[in-house]
């Protein structure tokens, strides 16, 4: 085995040189983790906005499977979704089993109790602050819930990113699911994990540095919108 | 029940007459209760369009749950609160609005909480924009309009949610301790909003803890004490000679401690 530097300084050149494969899957890793967090932030944010500013039967039971479903181990959830999606599985006929589709499913089931649960926490305490001023005003509740979603969209946009680093690290639902086809389904944790045992320690390491760099990119760029939006007093 | 203004009559300085005006809110038997502990008891009142009622007493006498209690922001679990005659509810309130003590503006612009409250009252296009400009140029606030309301200093803020209010063209304005925290020149732009408002036929019920405020600005007043009616007539005759204790002793600047 080759020095740790210089697997580092191949891994480096691999970065630089655009390796046409490299970048095929470091863009489907994006595809794959940027789908599932849309998705459960559409799914997330709303329901964590209800759970947080209504008063409904059932609503702490919402909140104890909210937070116990954000461990969810995620080679529980790729078992069922792959269970659901294998040829004998209800959803079987879509044909969807190794599939990109098949990857954002598992990772949104990972992330979106993730965010619903960060979601409720940010808007109830935003509510304790708004709520006799909309039920004065005379707020519905589907404005309510608009409302508050947007009053407290910088500190979703933490939440978003909590669900971004659970979905981007992600490795054993999206190979249950996915199965690491060359191509296909291939994504940066996967092939990490698969090159690392074949002991391509340059291509693991490559990938390795460039998803360490897309966490620190998207968390700076994420930082900075937050900051900029404290400076405004807008949060 | 206590009326107001038939109270007047034993006192010198409201006229005799008895006001015709419409009964718009009515407190019957009102009362409040949590964990055994009366907080408001026995609370009959007749609050008459285009009055000026000031509610003081001291901490804890149960003036903001009153206010709450009136503009429906928490039921009762004793009496009732008509609205025109008949209980108060959704559709009612929103013929009300009420002004905080800590003015709660939402995360936008100035100009972005006032289209906010319009759009809630169903004001849309041209005419929720006039209304806007016109509510910004009554708080001397035009030109602040796209700032972040909470940036805004104190007083602006308070002329924000004041103005907020009037907007939504309530029939009654609540307004609980809204100058509380203010100096002088912003406690006068705020009492000049309030009376102008009520020179336009708003009903308005004030809590306060300032006499002169309450000379100002109130036609009736009604002091409570450990959640009961201690005294009730015209402002400046329960200012002037005031028949209970605790209103003597906030008359005479003392302070009042039940044993």
């Amino acid at each position: 085995m080759d020095s740790f530097w210089n697997v580092l300084a191949s891994a480096v050149g691999l970065v630089f040189a655009f390796d046409p494969d490299l970048m095929e899957i470091v863009g489907l890793s994006m595809q794959v983790t940027l789908s599932a967090v849309a998705i459960a932030c559409l799914i997330g944010f709303p329901l964590g906005a209800i759970a947080g500013a209504f008063r409904f039967p059932g609503r702490t039971l919402l909140s104890i499977v909210l937070n116990a479903l954000m461990g969810l181990p995620p080679v529980v959830v790729g078992l069922l979704v792959y269970l659901m999606l294998s040829a004998s599985g209800p959803l079987g006929p879509l044909g969807l089993l190794y599939t990109p589709t098949a990857m954002i499913i598992a990772q949104t089931v990972l992330v979106t109790p993730i965010v619903a649960a960060l979601t409720k926490q940010v808007v109830e305490d935003l509510y304790q602050e708004y709520g006799e001023q909309f039920t004065s005003l005379g707020v519905g509740p589907l404005d309510r819930v608009m409302a508050l979603l947007w009053d407290a969209r910088y500190s979703l946009l933490t939440v978003a990113l909590a669900g971004f680093g659970r979905a981007v690290a992600e490795v054993g639902a999206v190979i249950i699911v996915g199965g690491n086809i060359n191509h296909v389904t291939r994504v940066m944790t996967t092939t990490i994990a698969l090159e690392t045992s074949k002991g391509n320690l340059e291509l693991a390491l490559a990938l390795g540095v460039i998803l360490l760099a897309i966490a620190f990119a998207v968390n700076a760029l994420v930082m900075t919108l937050r900051a900029s939006a404290v400076r405004a007093a807008y949060a | 029940m206590r009326n107001l203004v038939q109270d007047t009559a034993s006192t010198p300085s409201i006229s005799a007459l008895p006001d015709t005006r419409e009964v718009l809110l009515e407190t019957r038997g009102l009362g409040f209760e949590t964990n055994g502990h009366h907080l408001l008891t026995d609370i009959d009142l007749q609050i008459r369009r285009g009055s000026r009622t000031v509610i003081m007493g001291p901490n804890g006498a149960g003036k903001s749950l009153l206010l709450r209690l009136m503009h429906g922001l928490i039921s009762p679990t004793h009496g009732d609160v008509l609205w025109r005659g008949h209980a108060l509810n959704k559709t009612a309130r929103k013929d009300q609005a009420m002004v905080f003590q800590r003015p709660v503006l939402l995360r936008r612009s100035a100009r972005a909480n006032l289209k906010f409250a319009l759009g809630v009252r169903g004001e849309k296009g041209g005419k929720r924009n006039g209304l806007i400009q016109k509510a910004l140029t009554a708080a001397g606030l035009s030109h602040l309009a796209n700032r972040p309301a909470r940036v805004l200093s104190g007083g602006e803020q308070q002329r924000l949610a004041t103005v907020r209010a009037l907007a939504c063209q309530p029939d009654i304005l609540f307004l609980d301790e809204p100058t509380a925290s203010l100096d002088p020149a912003s406690t006068a732009a705020i009492e000049q909003l309030i009376l102008e408002a009520n020179a336009n036929g708003i009903t308005i019920i004030l809590v306060t803890h300032d006499t002169g405020q309450a000379s100002r600005l109130g036609q009736e007043l009604i002091f409570l004490q450990d959640g009961e009616i201690a005294e009730i007539g015209p402002a400046h005759g329960v200012l002037k000679i005031p028949q209970s204790a605790p209103a003597r002793a906030l008359r005479d600047g003392q302070l009042f401690v039940k044993n």
